[in-house]
């Protein structure tokens, strides 16, 4: 009862570092978006004055790239994995393009949000919550894209190859963490809110 | 060795002595009614919490003396000699019978405890309220309490009267608590436990003080710079009394002998100035709700939420300058010349 | 001196210039990414704060010890009240629990390093600096003239008080901007932590063959992860009431004070936890060896760490049982405090098992330790006390709450991190500390505290509250305040004399050699202080207690271990 797990001492071989790092990374920002999703959820339906949730378009174009953009990032791990580096590096440039045309999006739509209909951050406790929690997840997408370009340079500068395959894995667990955020957001914003 | 034997033992009675304490206080701090603790209950609510906390403690208390002496054991029977040689004790990983029963007592134990706090919680929260009841509406303000009794039209401040509440003729207080600004806490020790007052979540807590008295208690929620010289004072009368109170708190401004000028100069003065942005004096042109209502404000033992006794001399000093016994307080300073701050007061001490 | 942490007095190279030699020496300090300099970068930190806390305790209990007391005006009563509890909580508890981590981990699991050198040293710079920054507001606003702009909010910051139209100074924003900085410190540490335990233990180390200080701080940093966030996320929230016009705490625009609350506790609660878990991981090394026994029950430690650890995230609104929650709500929170009082009694009862039947030596690290036990217990058993809500209705906010969690801070944390520090200094430094000296910090710190917390329950219980710059005289509190006052003077008399005993001995103090305490994890193995590499093979462990194993080869641990 001494070995949890069972290691033989012949094969002792511990999860790798980044891995565990970017779990436990995850599992703190979770929290944080929890208690902005809570808040949201409490106050739906609070607010006393202004704009509510029923002037909001439910962004299904910018949710179907996003999403995406998890699928296109997954072909980049496997073309890297087996050393194409060329393959990775279209894949990886589709997952940013996917990116940044959510991104594009999102400020299309708080453009309209603001001048149109008059809801921003401050109107009321609709405008607070709903441009913190869209916010926080599109700041967490800039954070992801910049270190997304920061591979892209590498690549394009031929610095990468199948060694790094690992750490591209890391990385893209943290978009896909970004991506199942969004699902969360998404659902609690758009569907369950209006 | 014998230094060493001698800490240890000095130890042990240091336990004893502390639980001796504990044990005892309660005993003879009963004596100390006009004491405003919680040893000293005058209200149902009170009442039932200190008896529960007299069960908890004798658990506590029980669970203390068992580990403590337990360890005080440990510590004066296996500490190392001199004589024990280099060979190390027998090494004992565990224990699962041992293990086991010293899970499950305390579990037991916490089965216990839970029953029995949760009927308190239930008999002192979902009470019902009887028709007898007095309501009475407490809204915090920075430094200092409002009262409504909305039944009889009355509005003061800080000093609260409520009836005595006998088994024969229970009259229960219902407070309802409200917040006009930040968070306080209305705290009463012998009269019940403490409830908050926050801002758009209205609370409610009742007591039933059993016995005529003046008791005491404060804010207990930090309520900003002030915070500690937000007082209340309840004052519990017999029904007679009460009533007489009512009475007279009922009564509008009654109009003072006009041969007094200074009084009529006051008058004059306080309803020229700002003093009728913040004041409400009943039956006159001042109806400010920002500060306490002044109608009756020498029916009042305090000033200032309880910190100063209600003396002109007082009064002077706070319309002069209220930091002078309040740093921080709200009311600013009124800037009046010392002729008319007299007459101001002249006019307040007539506030019957 | 490539291999030592610390330059040994009287060995500098004499050929450079004393003056480049010491630059030199602090450049090192600066820019060092090792564990061990890293670990002691945040204990001589927390060690200043632990002062400075120290000294805001004591003008306190200047001004309250005799009643209408002018020491001190309200405004700077109430910043003194604020940052002790932020500093303590943020600033000295915080920064012990990682840097005891940091220098410790690696080398009782047989690391080189932690699992992120460079993120080791970023976190600690950001947590030092929010330190600094929330200091700052001491000279900001009308600075030193005026009393500043330090927090003064209370340590909890309820709103609305913290609103724009309550606090229109800045005081509120250095809380949590300065918090929100240290705070991503914390969370980086954190996760160094969990890495390097999950992904750096020496052959052979399995899980449940790490020392019970390791497990701890994999709990703890766990723990840690969902604790520091939700406070994170709610002084963001602060901010953009304050800055942006958000209405997140707005009561008249439909947001909740209580929101608030329930958010801080979120954090508020677990973070206790955070706090004395590492309590528990240091008695867990020092009662074993100084009993000379085997820990007793080494998986139910672990799994009471644990279901603490869980547990202890269903307890926060223990301390809103007078917000005007229903009784359901309240009834809840009272059972699941209770029930987080059972792991934690196990692991009192399983300290006691230990030292049963053992050989004690009341060495300087023991005394403490054995105090913290007893003193542990109390804690419980008052906190037992407060989970009864009814009661709880009376006692809180009181000075019985404040007695009560300065016993688990104090009392327990506290003297743990005296007790780890008396530990642990020989391998740090190479030198013993003064048992004499020692054994007078334990006893005037002993007396001490007792002498202000035992007093200070019964403040409470005649209802003193707590947040107050001065009290009536009428009320029967003065003799209590000016008991409680001079049991503070005492404490800092005592921890003035560990202060000169860490410095007299770092200078003149025996020396250490490998393994001073006749212990049995592997920090013990190294030379002290240890090289900058740790070890020079890369051990294997066949037990939790390598060193026994080889002290004892006829009798190794894993012939009976469970």
């Amino acid at each position: 009862m001494s070995t949890i797990p069972i290691f033989a001492d012949e094969n002792w071989r511990l999860p790798s570092r980044g891995r565990v790092a970017m779990l436990s990374l995850i599992i703190g920002e979770s929290a944080i978006f929890t208690i902005f999703v809570v808040a949201y959820v409490y106050y739906i339906g609070r607010s006393t004055f202004g704009p509510t949730p029923q002037i909001l378009d439910v962004p299904w174009f910018n949710t179907v790239c996003l999403l995406s953009s998890s699928i296109s990032i997954l072909f980049a791990e496997h073309a890297i994995e087996h050393g194409r580096i060329r393959a990775f590096g279209a894949w990886w440039a589709l997952t940013m393009l996917l990116g940044i045309v959510f991104l594009a999006g999102t400020a299309i739509e708080w453009k309209r949000l603001i001048y149109t209909d008059g809801l921003s951050i401050r109107t009321n406790l609709f405008g607070t919550t709903f441009y913190s929690l869209v916010g926080l997840h599109a700041t967490h997408v800039v954070v992801g894209l910049v270190m997304l370009s920061l591979v892209m340079i590498f690549t394009l500068f031929g610095r990468v190859d199948r060694r790094h395959a690992e750490r591209i894995q890391v990385l893209s667990l943290y978009w896909h963490f970004v991506d199942a955020v969004w699902v969360v957001v998404f659902t609690v914003v758009y569907l369950v809110g209006r | 060795m014998q230094r060493q034997r001698s800490l240890s033992l000095t130890r042990s009675r240091i336990f004893v002595l502390a639980l001796v304490c504990v044990c005892t206080f309660p005993a003879f701090a009963q004596g100390q009614q006009t004491m405003p603790g919680i040893l000293a209950p005058a209200s149902t609510p009170a009442h039932e919490i200190y008896v529960l906390s007299q069960f908890v403690l004798l658990i506590t208390g029980a669970i203390f003396v068992v580990v403590a002496g337990l360890l005080a054991f440990v510590i004066i029977k296996f500490r190392a000699r001199g004589s024990d040689g280099e060979h190390e004790p027998a090494q004992i990983y565990g224990s699962t019978q041992v293990e086991l029963a010293w899970t499950v007592i305390p579990v037991l134990i916490v089965v216990v405890l839970f029953l029995t706090t949760a009927r308190i919680i239930f008999a002192i929260q979902d009470a019902p309220e009887p028709h007898s009841a007095l309501d009475v509406t407490v809204v915090g303000h920075q430094f200092w309490w409002e009262f409504r009794y909305p039944k009889f039209g009355i509005v003061t401040a800080n000093e609260l009267h409520l009836p005595v509440s006998t088994p024969s003729a229970p009259q229960p207080t219902y407070l309802q608590l409200l917040s006009a600004d930040v968070d306080h806490s209305f705290w009463v020790p012998q009269l019940g436990g403490k409830t908050d007052l926050i801002p758009n979540h209205p609370n409610e807590m009742w007591f039933d003080p059993q016995r005529p008295g003046l008791y005491l208690g404060q804010c207990a929620q930090f309520c900003g710079i002030e915070h500690a010289k937000m007082l209340i004072r309840v004052y519990v009368d017999t029904p007679d009394e009460f009533a007489a109170w009512v009475k007279a708190q009922q009564q509008p401004f009654a109009q003072p002998d006009a041969q007094n000028t200074a009084v009529s100069a006051g008058r004059r003065v306080f309803e020229t100035e700002a003093c009728v942005n913040c004041h409400t004096i009943y039956g006159t042109a001042a109806k400010g709700t920002f500060g306490p209502d002044l109608t009756h404000l020498m029916s009042r033992a305090t000033i200032a939420a309880g910190i100063a006794p209600n003396t002109p001399e007082n009064l002077r000093s706070w319309i002069q300058d209220p930091n002078t016994l309040k740093p921080g307080a709200l009311m600013p300073a009124m800037q009046l010349s010392d002729h008319e701050t007299d007459e101001v007061v002249a006019y307040l001490t007539t506030l019957h | 001196m490539a291999d030592q942490t610390f330059p040994i007095p009287g060995t500098l190279d004499a050929s450079r210039s004393r003056g480049a030699a010491l630059l030199e020496w602090l450049h090192s300090w600066v820019v060092t990414v090792d564990h061990k300099k890293l670990g002691i970068l945040y204990i001589v930190y927390a060690l200043f704060f632990l002062l400075v806390g120290g000294v805001e305790a004591l003008v306190i209990r200047i001004q309250l010890a005799i009643p209408h007391n002018h020491f001190v005006s309200p405004e700077l009563y109430n910043e003194m009240f604020t940052m002790h509890g932020t500093t303590m909580v943020f600033l000295v508890g915080m920064t012990f629990v990682f840097g005891f981590a940091n220098y410790l981990v690696p080398l009782m699991i047989g690391a080189r390093d932690m699992a992120f050198p460079r993120l080791n040293a970023f976190s600690f710079w950001m947590t030092a600096f929010g330190g600094l920054l929330l200091y700052f507001s001491f000279i900001g606003g009308f600075g030193l003239y005026g009393m500043g702009s330090a927090p003064d909010v209370g340590w909890w910051a309820y709103a609305p008080l913290t609103a724009k139209a309550f606090s229109p100074g800045h005081n509120t924003d250095y809380w949590a901007l300065a918090l929100i900085v240290a705070g991503f410190g914390t969370l980086g540490t954190a996760i160094n932590v969990i890495a390097t335990i999950i992904s750096m233990r020496c052959r052979g180390m399995t899980l449940f063959r790490m020392p019970l200080f390791v497990w701890l701080m994999l709990v703890v940093s766990s723990l840690t992860l969902i604790t520091i966030t939700p406070l994170t996320a709610a002084q963001i929230m602060l901010i953009i009431d304050r800055y942006l016009g958000g209405h997140f705490f707005d009561t008249q625009a439909g947001g909740s004070a209580v929101v608030w609350m329930h958010f801080f506790w979120i954090f508020g609660h677990p973070e206790v936890y955070v706090l004395v878990l590492p309590a528990f991981a240091i008695a867990n090394e020092i009662i074993p060896v100084f009993s000379r026994k085997a820990i007793f029950g080494y998986p139910a430690m672990v799994s009471a760490s644990v279901a603490i650890s869980f547990v202890s995230l269903t307890v926060w609104a223990h301390h809103m049982f007078t917000v005007g929650m229903t009784s359901v709500s309240n009834a809840f929170f009272v059972l699941s405090t209770m029930m987080v009082g059972i792991p934690t009694g196990i692991k009192i009862f399983n300290w006691v098992a230990t030292m049963w039947g053992g050989k004690i030596r009341f060495a300087t690290p023991m005394l403490f330790c054995t105090a913290f036990v007893v003193q542990f217990l109390v804690a419980g058993l008052t906190g037992i006390m407060l989970s009864v809500a009814p009661w709880n209705w009376q006692l809180h906010n009181s000075y019985f709450v404040i007695a009560h969690f300065h016993y688990v801070l104090v009392g327990a944390i506290v003297f743990c991190i005296f007790a780890a520090i008396y530990y642990w200094f020989p391998k740090v430094t190479g030198r013993m500390l003064s048992e004499k000296l020692g054994k007078w910090h334990f006893w005037l710190f002993f007396i001490g505290f007792h002498v202000t917390f035992d007093t200070m329950h019964f403040v409470g219980i005649l209802g003193m509250p707590r947040s107050i710059y001065t009290f009536e005289p009428d009320r029967g509190w003065n003799t209590l305040n000016m008991i409680i006052s001079a049991g503070g003077i005492i404490q800092a008399i005592a921890v003035l004399i560990f202060v000169w005993n860490m410095i007299d001995s770092y200078l003149h103090g025996p020396i250490a050699g490998n393994d001073p305490w006749d212990a049995w994890t592997l920090e013990w193995s190294t030379p002290s202080p240890p090289p900058s590499y740790n070890f020079a093979t890369d051990p294997v462990v066949h037990s939790r207690r390598p060193l026994w194993d080889l002290k004892h080869p006829n009798d190794p641990d894993w012939k009976y271990e469970r």
